[in-house]
């Protein structure tokens, strides 16, 4: 058989712990093969081994037949191998081309020949329908394209099996949609594919085969075409699992969010939250529906004291909260489980227990008299690590050497733990599995039947469908509808997301008269 | 390799790495190593007085490594410890002559004295660092000729046109006939007490209180700590505050024991740059500064016997001693190289 890459029983451990433990990948050219697993079951490492960043302990790795010996990335690069990693890698003020030369300069005489290397960026972006400005600054474009810019960069370096890891977690459905065109198409060219993904939806639609592990370990490979999304689930996990999340009726009481009128501009100045009112009552989640950019950030950022505001009121239980500092916030009772969990959520080269005390360091019983007590960092630590299933070895580990999926855990546990009034949840599941998306979805259900409030932002129609009470659609700094999940579709949704509310069509004709 | 025995095995290649280099130094120039560092060897160990003399020389270099270290724990880079240990010196040796107290207000009056100097001067940087986000090594470098020049001023207009103060009162003193009897009359005083009490101070600072915690928290991730209520500013300015005290203090080893007194500097004294080295070496830690310390302050005292008695030319001997610093401060290189070959290993 005409295996591209074999990764024959790998054993990767981390001190005495096994991440990888006798997995068996093997790809055939030409198809793109997705791989499973629960968040922490090892993927990313095991895709980290055959791109030369870990040396495995123990397994063979054959590329196009031959045993290679894949000691670090520039091998994988020379064997083909390209990576498009879940953080982009890519210099902010540089422009697209830059970039892609930027450590694989063509030279003359010593002097970079951009010009060269342009052309060549956009011929590969042509023939590959990337569609990418090869003189843009990474600044100026989209996270979307900056990822088509990651997959040129390693066509540039002739890569023909590319690595995905998760391309879809950051990406707004529109740009999903795209990427998978692009990734056709880059099979249809005799190019290779490994895609990660925790979305069964995706595997369902573009993969060839799917590899699943579960806990180091390998579970087997089966043909996408033969399976479905539940055996896969029951794969993945190891047992049946639901999907549904079960949600009973809500009953909302008085107000805990207020906001009126509010104003925010983004950091160049830009107003990006324009005069937008909002409400969330205890006992009811609110969904705030919107493709990324049209303020979400900036409210989320203003409501939690991280950002300041233009104008309008912000009130919390009657409390006014406009202005205040993040911690005047939280302790008038506000969770926050924040969009970026690298840059706000966690300090990453803190122990993750650390990284679970970080709201709560300062109060009794950790610290007492300015005296902190690292035992009691310990032990509430382990306690919501048990309780959400944060898959670590110790709450001592660094928050850096977690998976994805069990940082994000760790985070809700941090907040949801605190029992705030207000939870405010921004894109809650982004690379969680299914199993923890549902964990999380019953945690904030859990939160609203207790009598809080949730605030949930999310780019996912159908999260933001299953899980939400109302749902508020924002569009270019307002809140331009509020509709309720059983009474829309999510084709209605996504009009009312691009902007077509009725209400604002009908004024803007009001305009033109 | 655990990463402990990495991080143990890490400085002692180092030294000894720097020991083979600069004897090979030695030979090229047509001297005799083997001698040149038995004169090295004899010049720190060699009598009681000459230990006496090294740890004396250790005391300012262990403080000047905590101010270091202390900044780079809360993500700081405190080039300004040697502008701070000058006016810390100065104010330690003001106010051991100015006035006449009783012992046990007037000692801990003439180190706070300096600790509070030393503060002032780390606190301009940390404050335009905070509120400005004026890099800290460019103020702090330029904080360093400040001091230098206003010290020197000073000790003119105090002194009415001298360049040196007078000898500070006994009662400000860290001097000890005990400690100098022990030592066959070395200059040693109290002040190596007086920093390892501040090695535990450092210790409790970061890793006890909870000031200490959010320190560290900013030093790695501004973003996340303000996001978790930290005032991140205020967190800047403490910490070079308390970075910028323990270099005043020790100023102050300088001012009220090795020498009481404070006399005009036509340049720097080292010891505060010296302090970045100790600190990398240590890691950054309470212990490993003591430890880098320790070998900086023997390096720099017992270099000083090699030109007598194995007459190696003093340009020599400071290359010799720099080469060995320089291959503990690169010192990354090497944990570098022994992590390829321990992944080389792992390959197999
Ligand atoms: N550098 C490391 N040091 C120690 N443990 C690590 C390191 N990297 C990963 N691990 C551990 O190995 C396991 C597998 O991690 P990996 O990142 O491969 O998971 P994953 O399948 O990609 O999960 P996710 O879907 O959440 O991204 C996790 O338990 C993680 O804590
Ligand atoms: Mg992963």
């Amino acid at each position: 058989m005409e295996y591209v890459i074999e990764m024959l029983n790998i054993r990767k451990e981390f001190g005495s712990f096994v991440a990888n433990d006798d997995i068996t990948l093997q790809v055939k050219k030409g198809e793109i093969h997705a791989l499973l697993g629960e968040n922490g079951a090892g993927k990313s490492t095991l895709m980290n081994v055959l791109f030369g960043l870990y040396q495995p302990e123990g397994g063979e790795i054959r590329v196009r037949g031959e045993a290679v010996n894949i000691t670090d990335p520039n091998v994988a690069n020379k064997l083909g191998i390209g990576m498009v990693h879940q953080h982009f890698m890519l210099v902010e003020n540089f422009t697209v081309t830059e970039n892609i030369i930027l450590g694989n300069e063509m030279t003359k005489a010593g002097i970079v020949d951009k010009r060269k290397a342009s052309k060549r960026v956009k011929k590969l972006s042509e023939q590959y329908g990337l569609n990418v400005d090869p003189n843009a600054k990474i600044e100026d474009i989209s996270v979307g394209m900056q990822q088509r810019v990651e997959i040129l960069k390693t066509l540039y370096r002739g890569a023909d099996i590319l690595i995905f890891d998760e391309p879809t977690a950051s990406l707004t459905p529109q740009e999903i949609t795209e990427l998978i065109q692009i990734m056709q198409r880059l099979v249809q060219e005799g190019k290779s594919i490994i895609l990660i993904t925790h979305k069964l939806k995706e595997i369902m639609d573009v993969s060839d085969r799917v590899t699943i592990i579960r806990k180091g370990q390998g579970v087997g490979t089966v043909v996408t075409a033969e399976t479905n999304p539940n055996e896969l689930a029951s794969l993945m996990v190891g047992r049946q699992v639901e999907f549904k999340t079960v949600k009973g009726e809500a009953f909302p009481k008085d107000t805990v969010l207020l906001i009126e009128d509010l104003t925010v501009a983004d950091y160049r100045g830009v107003e990006k939250v324009k005069g937008l009112n909002l409400e969330v009552r205890h006992g009811e989640i609110v969904g705030i529906a919107g493709i990324d950019g049209n303020g979400q950030t900036e409210l989320i950022e203003a409501i939690t004291g991280l950002r300041k505001v233009k104008g309008g009121k912000i009130t919390i239980s009657g409390k006014d909260v406009t202005g205040k500092k993040p911690r005047k916030v939280t302790e008038a009772g506000v969770g926050h489980i924040p969009q970026d969990r690298h840059k706000h959520g966690l300090v990453l080269d803190f122990p993750i227990g650390h990284n679970i005390a970080l709201q709560t360091y300062y109060q009794a019983p950790i610290s007492k008299g300015g005296v902190i007590h690292y035992e009691k960092i310990a032990e509430q630590a382990k306690r919501i690590i048990e309780k959400y299933d944060v898959r670590t070895q110790s709450e001592a580990t660094p928050a850096r050497a977690l998976s994805g999926g069990n940082q994000q855990k760790a985070i809700i546990g941090r907040e949801v733990e605190r029992d705030p009034d207000l939870l405010i949840a921004a894109l809650p599941t982004r690379g969680l599995d299914v199993g923890a998306i549902e964990f999380i979805h019953s945690r904030l259900i859990e939160q609203r039947d207790r009598g809080k409030a949730v605030l949930l932002i999310s780019f996912e129609l159908d999260e933001v469908m299953n899980v939400s009470d109302r749902i508020a659609v924002i569009y270019d700094g307002q809140i331009i509808d509020e509709v309720l999940p059983q009474d829309t579709s999510e084709q209605e949704l996504g009009l009312l997301m691009a902007g077509q509310s009725d209400r604002k069509t009908k004024a803007g004709a009001n305009e033109h008269v | 390799m655990s990463n402990r025995t990495t991080n143990l095995l890490v400085p002692v290649l180092a030294v000894v790495l720097g020991l083979l280099v600069g004897a090979i130094i030695m030979w090229v120039s047509g001297y005799d190593a083997i001698a040149g560092y038995a004169a090295l060897w004899d010049g720190i160990f060699g009598d009681l007085y000459r230990v006496g003399e090294t740890i004396r020389q250790i005391t300012p270099y262990i403080l000047a490594g905590l101010a270091v270290a202390f900044a780079f724990r809360a993500g700081l880079f405190n080039i300004g410890v040697e502008g701070q240990l000058i006016v810390g010196w100065f104010a330690a040796a003001y106010v051991g002559v100015a006035v006449e107290l009783p012992k046990v207000i007037h000692l801990p009056l003439a180190i706070l004295a300096a600790a509070a100097a030393g503060a002032l001067w780390g606190f301009i940087p940390g404050l335009l660092k905070a509120k400005f986000h004026v890099h800290e090594v460019i103020v702090t470098i330029m904080m360093n000729y400040i001091a230098l020049h206003v010290v020197n001023a000073l000790i003119e207009v105090v002194t009415g046109g001298s360049e040196r103060t007078e000898r500070i009162f006994p009662s400000a003193s860290l001097r000890s006939p005990f400690l100098e009897a022990l030592t066959d009359y070395s200059r040693l005083h109290y002040g190596i007490i007086v920093a390892l009490i501040m090695v535990v101070v450092m210790w409790f600072i970061l890793d006890k209180t909870t000031t200490g915690f959010e320190l560290k928290s900013v030093g790695f991730n501004q973003h996340a700590s303000q996001y978790a209520g930290m005032k991140v500013d205020r967190n800047i300015i403490l910490a070079m505050v308390i970075s910028g005290a323990f270099a005043g203090i020790g100023g102050a080893m300088e001012a009220l024991g090795t020498f009481e007194y404070v006399s005009s500097k036509g340049g720097f004294t080292g010891i505060g740059f010296d302090g970045i080295a100790v600190a990398l070496l240590g890691m950054n830690t309470p212990i490993g500064v003591v430890l880098g310390a320790t070998l900086f302050g023997s390096l720099k005292y017992g270099a000083l016997n090699m030109p007598n008695a194995a007459n190696i030319p003093v340009e020599i001997v400071g290359i010799v001693t720099a080469i060995i610093i320089y291959f503990v401060a690169a010192s990354y290189v090497i944990r570098l190289l022994i992590e390829r070959a321990a992944r080389k290993k792992e390959a197999k």
